[in-house]
C-alpha cells in the first residue's frame, strides 16, 4: 500500500520526464539511424534506414570537427575563467569588511537573470568597430581598433567574454555558499599557528572549497558544451565558422535544413562528450574524496 | 537559454532540443489550424523589403476595399527555417517572399500553387518578366513564384584606375594587372571573398559549366570548362590580382576601394547605395556587366533575387494572389526600388528615368540579358558550401586544382545519394 502511495506522489513528474525527455531522447536516438530530410517532411515513404550512415559521415565533416574543436576551446577557456572569476568574486562579497554586501551579490547576479537576447543586443554596441565603448578605450590606451565579432581570430573570445560575464553571477552564489560553509574556528586555528591571509587562503579556504570546485567545474563545463544562444544571437556562428559551436551545428542541420536524422546524430555524439566529460569529473570527485 | 553557460539550466540544450523534436513530430502528424476567412491577408517579407513592404500596402487596400494585408517581418538569417517549420507546422501565411534559390525545396515540399493558369489571365504575364530572372522560379516547366526584384552581381571597379570597362576575361586580367601597378606597393587589383561561392560559379557559367549532370543526379566539377574556371579563379590570387587572406578585408572593401588597394568588386546592386555612402565622392567608380570568357560580351551571371510564393494551403489564394498582381506591377516594383535600391523584375519598369537615366544601375539593365539560374534541386545550398570549401582550399594551395575538383565531385555525389535514389536512376 505505502509503495503504491509513493508511486502515485511520483507519477506526475515521471510522467512528465518520460513524455518530454525520455521519449524524445529515444526517438532522437532512432533518427539518427535514418536519413529523415526535407524530402521526407513531404513525405514519409521516403524515410530510409541507414543504420550508422550520419555517424560516418559525421567522422568526416570539417564543419562537425571545426564545431567541437570551437566548443571545446569555450570550455577550456571560459570555463576556468568562469570559474577564477565567480570566485574571485564571491571572497570579494563574502569579505566583512566590504559594506552593503546584499547590494553587491545582487548586482552581480544581474546579468544572470537578465535575457540574453537583449544583453547580446547591447554587447553587440560594445563590440562595434568603430563606436564601440571596448576599442574606444583601447584606442585611448594606443591600441589599434579590433573587429571584435568580425575577425575570426577574436569572434570566440568575444564570445567568451560574454558568456562569463553573463553566467559567473550564479558560480558566485555557489562559491558563497561554499564559503560560508567553512568553519570560523578552522580560520582562529590557522590564525593561531601565525597563518597570513594568503597562508589562510591556500591551506583552508582551498581545501574547503574542493567539493564545490567540483560542482561548479562540472556544472559550467556541461554548460559551455552546449554553446548555443550566444553565437546564434550575436555571430550566427561565423566569421568563417570561428563561432559555430555543436549545438549550433546541430540546430543549422536539423532546423534549418531540415537534416533531422544527421542533426539527431549530432545531439547523439554531443550526449556522448557530455556524458564522458561528466564521468571524468565524477571519478575526480571521487578520487578527492577517498 | 540553458546553454548561455550556467548550470541552473545544465542540460537545458539537450531537453530543448529533445523537446522540439516531439513538437515537430507532432506538428508532422498534422495539427495546424487553418485561418477564419475574414482575417487580413498574411504577407512574410525578409529583411529591407520587410521593413518597407508596410508603405506599400495601403495602396493596395485602397485599391481593393474590405481587403485588409498584415505584413510579418522576418530577419533574413531566420527565414529559412522559419519557412521549414512553418509548413511542417501548418502555419504558412497566405503569400511569402523567398529567396529564388529555395523555390525547388518548396516545390519538392508541395507549399507553393502553381501559377501557371492564373498568369494566363492575369494583369502580370509571363513575358513581362526578364527570362532569366523568371527562369529560377519555374521548376519543371511550371512556374512557382513571381520574381520580385532581381539580385545580380556585376563588375564595381575604379573608372580612373580601370579606364575602359573590360569585355573579355582577358582584357580583364590585363587591366587588373595594370591597375595593381598603379595602385602603389600593397595594392591588390580585384576583391574576391574566400567564403562565397558566388564570383567562382559566375566565372564557371561563363566558361560554360554546367555544375551537375545528368538530371542533377552527378557533379560535373572536373568538367573542362569548370575545371579552366577553377584555374582562372586561383591564378587570380596566386598572382597577387586577387588578395588571399584577411577576412577583415570585407570589412574595408570601400576603404581599401578608395584608397585603391583594390580596384574591382564583383558584387550587387545592395551596393550601389553603400559605395556612394561610403566611398568618397571625389572617387570616380562606374559598373560594368560581367566580361565574358567566350562569345559575344556579357558573360552570364547569377539570377539571384527574392520571388512571392503563394501558399498552396491559402484559403484565400484568389485575394492573396491580388496581392501579388500589385506588387508586380511597374509602378509598385519603382516604388520598391525607391524604397530599398532593389532592382525590378519587371522589364516595364526599367523604362522609368530613375533607372535608365543612372549609368551604374543601366550597367545591370545589361546583364540581366545574361542571367544564369543555379541547379534547381533543393541539395544546391550545401553543394555550394562545398565550392567554398575546396576553391579555398586550392587557392592555398593545400590542394590542386585537380585535386579539388575531384574532391568536389566525391562530395556532391554523396550530397545527391537521395536524389538519385528518388529519381530511381537518373538515366
Amino acid at each position: 500500500m505505502k509503495r503504491w502511495a509513493g508511486l502515485g506522489f511520483v507519477a506526475p513528474a515521471l510522467g512528465l520526464l518520460l513524455v518530454f525527455f525520455l521519449l524524445p531522447t529515444v526517438a532522437a536516438l532512432l533518427l539518427s539511424f535514418t536519413d529523415f530530410d526535407v524530402y521526407t517532411v513531404a513525405d514519409p515513404s521516403r524515410l530510409r534506414l541507414v543504420a550508422f550512415g550520419n555517424y560516418e559521415r559525421l567522422l568526416h565533416d570539417d564543419r562537425f570537427w571545426t564545431a567541437l574543436r570551437n566548443t571545446l576551446w569555450f570550455v577550456a577557456v571560459a570555463g576556468p575563467l568562469s570559474v577564477a572569476v565567480s570566485l574571485a568574486a564571491a571572497l570579494l562579497v563574502d569579505a566583512k569588511v566590504v559594506r552593503g554586501r546584499a547590494i553587491f551579490r545582487t548586482i552581480l547576479f544581474l546579468p544572470v537573470v537578465t535575457t540574453l537576447v537583449a544583453v547580446a543586443v547591447v554587447w553587440r554596441y560594445l563590440y562595434h568597430p568603430r563606436y564601440g565603448v571596448l576599442n574606444q578605450l583601447l584606442g585611448a590606451a594606443g591600441i589599434a581598433p579590433i573587429d571584435w565579432l568580425g575577425d575570426p581570430k577574436w569572434a570566440l573570445p568575444a564570445l567568451a567574454l560574454l558568456a562569463v560575464w553573463k553566467g559567473f553571477g550564479f558560480n558566485m552564489l555557489v562559491f558563497l555558499a561554499g564559503l560560508q560553509g567553512i568553519p570560523e574556528r578552522l580560520y582562529e586555528a590557522a590564525a593561531l599557528d601565525g597563518a597570513g591571509r594568503w597562508q589562510e587562503f591556500r591551506h583552508v579556504t582551498m581545501p574547503q572549497l574542493a567539493p564545490t570546485f567540483l560542482f561548479v567545474g562540472v556544472i559550467t563545463a556541461i554548460g559551455y558544451l552546449q554553446l548555443f544562444a550566444e553565437p546564434y544571437v550575436m555571430t550566427q556562428g561565423g566569421p568563417a565558422d570561428s563561432t559555430l559551436s555543436v549545438v549550433l551545428l546541430m540546430y543549422e542541420e536539423g532546423f534549418r535544413w531540415w537534416n533531422l536524422g544527421y542533426g539527431a546524430a549530432v545531439a547523439v555524439v554531443l550526449f556522448l562528450v557530455i556524458l564522458a566529460a561528466s564521468l571524468v569529473q565524477l571519478r575526480l570527485q571521487r578520487r578527492s574524496v577517498a | 537559454m540553458g546553454a548561455a553557460g550556467v548550470g541552473h539550466a545544465g542540460g537545458g540544450g539537450l531537453i530543448r532540443a529533445a523537446l522540439l523534436l516531439v513538437v515537430v513530430a507532432w506538428a508532422v502528424v498534422g495539427c495546424g489550424e487553418r485561418r477564419a476567412a475574414d482575417e487580413p491577408l498574411t504577407l512574410w517579407a525578409m529583411g529591407r523589403e520587410g521593413e518597407v513592404v508596410e508603405q506599400m500596402v495601403p495602396a493596395f487596400e485602397a485599391r481593393h476595399p474590405g481587403l485588409r494585408v498584415k505584413v510579418q517581418r522576418i530577419p533574413w538569417s531566420a527565414a529559412h527555417e522559419k519557412l521549414l517549420t512553418s509548413f511542417v507546422g501548418g502555419a504558412m501565411p497566405d503569400v511569402v517572399q523567398v529567396g529564388n534559390t529555395w523555390v525547388p525545396e518548396l516545390v519538392v515540399l508541395g507549399a507553393p500553387a502553381a501559377l501557371d493558369e492564373r498568369l494566363a489571365t492575369s494583369s502580370v504575364k509571363r513575358d513581362d518578366w526578364f527570362p532569366g530572372v523568371l527562369d529560377p522560379n519555374v521548376v519543371d516547366g511550371t512556374i512557382w513564384a513571381v520574381p520580385w526584384y532581381v539580385d545580380t552581381r556585376i563588375l564595381f571597379y575604379r573608372s580612373d584606375l580601370i579606364p575602359v570597362a573590360p569585355a573579355t576575361w582577358d582584357a580583364w586580367v590585363t587591366a587588373l594587372a595594370e591597375a595593381r601597378r598603379h595602385g602603389g606597393p600593397d595594392a591588390h587589383a580585384i576583391l574576391l571573398q574566400l567564403g562565397e561561392w558566388q564570383p567562382l560559379v559566375i566565372m564557371a557559367m561563363g566558361r560554360g559549366a554546367t555544375l551537375l549532370r545528368q538530371h542533377d543526379c552527378y557533379g560535373d566539377f572536373r568538367n573542362p570548362a569548370f575545371r579552366a574556371a577553377l584555374a582562372f579563379y586561383v591564378e587570380l590570387f596566386r598572382s597577387g590580382l586577387a588578395p588571399l587572406g584577411g577576412a577583415a578585408s570585407a570589412a574595408n572593401v570601400y576603404q581599401d576601394f578608395a584608397g585603391g588597394e583594390i580596384s574591382a568588386v564583383v558584387t550587387g546592386p545592395w551596393n550601389l547605395g553603400e559605395f556612394a555612402a561610403r566611398v568618397p565622392s571625389s572617387v570616380q567608380w562606374s559598373t560594368a556587366p560581367i566580361p565574358a570568357s567566350q562569345g559575344a560580351p556579357p558573360g552570364p551571371s547569377l539570377a539571384g533575387g527574392a520571388s512571392l510564393v503563394l501558399v498552396r494551403t491559402s484559403p484565400r489564394a484568389d485575394d492573396a494572389w491580388k496581392l501579388i498582381e500589385f506588387l508586380s506591377e511597374p509602378a509598385q516594383q519603382i516604388r520598391l526600388h525607391e524604397l530599398t535600391g532593389d532592382l525590378p523584375a519587371h522589364t516595364a519598369a526599367w523604362n522609368d528615368p530613375k533607372l535608365a537615366d543612372d549609368p551604374r544601375v543601366a550597367a545591370f539593365r545589361s546583364q540581366l540579358d545574361a542571367l544564369r539560374a543555379t541547379p534547381k534541386i533543393p541539395e544546391w545550398e550545401r553543394i555550394a558550401g562545398k565550392i567554398t570549401q575546396f576553391a579555398e582550399a586550392a587557392i592555398r594551395g593545400t590542394m590542386s586544382v585537380d585535386d579539388a575538383t575531384t574532391a568536389l565531385d566525391a562530395a556532391a555525389d554523396g550530397i545527391l545519394e537521395k536524389r538519385r535514389w528518388l529519381l530511381g536512376g537518373c538515366g
